[in-house]
């Protein structure tokens, strides 16, 4: 599949925000973190910032970004409808969530619901996300049981290095939190290790005699395409990445999205405020480098059934 | 709403493919393009038409196979159009409702006037049957020739679809799916007509007559 831009910087920055917000309200819940205003603020402003321009990000690839309104109307069929309208309906939780925290510094009474809230609506969204891509059976590399995990697993796991940043930055932090990045690196990690090794492993989805009907004849080869230049479904479909390649780039990713942010978060979280802080934002700047690298891999190596028409031998 | 409908009249209308018999001159594809340009979707674009990069919207293309090996091996032309799917996942992921299979015969269209061209529709179809129409900014794929079949100003002859009133070897036939005694089901009853990529569970409509095994006194 085409790795478009738009999207990869749409599911990352967004994964973060509801990753950040999911923290916020789960402490906030627990009452694991003071409500202090300045953390509250700058929390909600940049989760709110990466949610926001992530969903402006994801418009820009329509044909038609004036009727993006239209998209919230078939939630009843549709993952990336359900997904519109959890982001669109999120903001009323945030919102009172933050106003609280920032406003009135509390996360007592109906401000604990709507931080409770909050932790659901943003575990929602970014279900509905995977969704959209878990539920297409055209797409072996999407169509299975990792991609749910995986994308919840880097929302938190971003979004706890954005949070450990913030603790640090207030001087609020807990080793409630540095546990809560040492998790979420480890899982994030072995979820995706395992569905590298089911990409490697998984046997070929459906065979090129299946797209064409034709295996009694024997091996079907392509002889003659229908068009001399590439179209539309060759050109949004059809991208692949030599295995070389993405050996390589899977490693690169391994460092920027988990090794580099997590020895970063952690090894310096006894460290004094000169070290510790610019180690947690050089991690941010890390994980998220490494994540859109590793959503790239995500289009770069799924195979579209579509392309056994065009002469490929597996799907 | 892009919920599958439910109260059907049970009538599928689709196209029977005889893939013995295509010949491959392309005639369909070029008929299905001359027709549409026109018709319901119409335009259908063409960029750099003439030069290095040509490129446009087709709903119907014909691929050419080679299957099996030495004196056994056979060439197969293919043509690939949309399958009219009774479980159409292109319809169920539109966020809009623009895309929708109707009710009354079956058939999947797209509303251009509240498509958003997202392309999410595009990457549902396993068989490449939707192209995106980059001056519109919509997606675009065939229609049946919803425009023709139902045409009173056309003579009844020629209420079948473009590409198969120009086929010359008559490889192609239009009719009621769901009907069983039509003659197009009694073609894919006879002739052993298969669906494309069923273990994918989309129940397309169209179905392919396979080639005849060869004739042994040659």
């Amino acid at each position: 599949m085409h790795p478009a831009y738009s999207v990869i910087i749409f599911t990352t920055f967004s994964g973060a925000g509801y990753g950040l917000l999911f923290l916020m309200g789960l402490f906030a819940a627990g009452h694991w973190i003071e409500a202090d205003r300045w953390f509250g603020f700058t929390g909600f402003f940049l989760a709110f910032t990466m949610v926001i321009s992530g969903l402006l990000s994801s418009t820009f690839h329509l044909g038609h970004p004036e009727r993006a309104w239209r998209a919230l109307s078939q939630w009843k069929s549709s993952w990336l409808s359900r997904e519109g309208v959890l982001a669109v309906a999120g903001f009323v939780p945030f919102g009172l969530f933050a106003f609280g925290w920032v406003i009135y510094e509390s996360h007592d009474g109906a401000w604990r619901l709507f931080a409770i809230l909050s932790v659901l609506f943003a575990v929602l969204t970014v279900y509905a996300t995977s969704m959209i891509y878990a539920t297409l059976r055209t797409i072996r590399a999407w169509f299975n049981r990792h991609t749910v995990r995986i994308y919840l697993a880097f929302a938190i796991w971003t979004g706890s290095v954005w949070f450990n940043m913030l603790a640090h930055l207030f001087d609020l932090h807990t080793p409630g939190i540095g546990m809560i990045v040492v998790v979420t690196g480890v899982l994030a990690l072995w979820l995706k290790r395992k569905y590298w090794i089911f990409l490697d492993t998984s046997p070929t989805w459906v065979p090129p005699e299946n797209a064409t009907g034709l295996g009694d004849l024997g091996t079907v080869r392509l002889l003659d395409a229908p068009n001399t230049q590439e179209n539309y479904v060759q050109k949004e479909m059809g991208f692949s990445i030599a295995r070389k390649h993405s050996i390589k780039l899977r490693r690169w990713a391994f460092f920027g999205y988990f090794l580099i942010p997590w020895l970063l978060a952690v090894g310096t979280v006894e460290a004094d405020p000169w070290l510790k802080i610019p180690a947690a934002i050089l991690a941010v700047v890390f994980v998220m480098a490494g994540t859109m690298l590793e959503r790239w891999l995500f289009f770069a190596e799924a195979k579209h059934t579509v392309m056994l028409y065009y002469g490929a031998q597996d799907s | 709403m892009t919920q599958i409908p439910v109260n059907t009249t049970g009538k599928k209308l689709g196209l029977v493919i005889d893939l013995d018999i295509c010949v491959g001159c392309h005639a369909c594809a070029v008929n299905c393009k001359e027709w549409n340009t026109g018709g319901h979707s119409a335009p259908l674009p063409d960029t750099d038409p003439f030069g290095e990069n040509a490129e446009g919207v087709w709903f119907n293309r014909v691929h050419t196979f080679e299957c099996g090996d030495g004196a056994d091996s056979r060439t197969v032309h293919f043509p690939r159009s949309c399958m009219h799917c009774e479980e159409p996942a292109c319809v169920e992921v539109c966020p809009t409702g623009a895309s929708y299979k109707r009710a009354e015969d079956g058939i999947v269209l797209v509303n251009e006037d509240i498509c958003i061209g997202c392309k999410l529709c595009s990457w549902a179809c396993p068989y490449g049957a939707r192209e995106y129409d980059g001056d519109a900014g919509v997606m675009k794929k065939c229609t049946l020739c919803i425009d023709r079949i139902y045409n009173e100003n056309l003579e009844e002859v020629d209420r079948v679809p473009a590409c198969v009133s120009t086929c010359p070897v008559n490889a192609r036939h239009f009719g009621d799916l769901g009907d069983p005694n039509s003659d197009v089901s009694r073609m894919v009853e006879d002739r052993g007509g298969y669906d494309l990529m069923p273990e994918l569970h989309y129940a397309p409509v169209n179905k392919y007559l396979p080639p005849r095994p060869k004739s042994s006194w040659l």
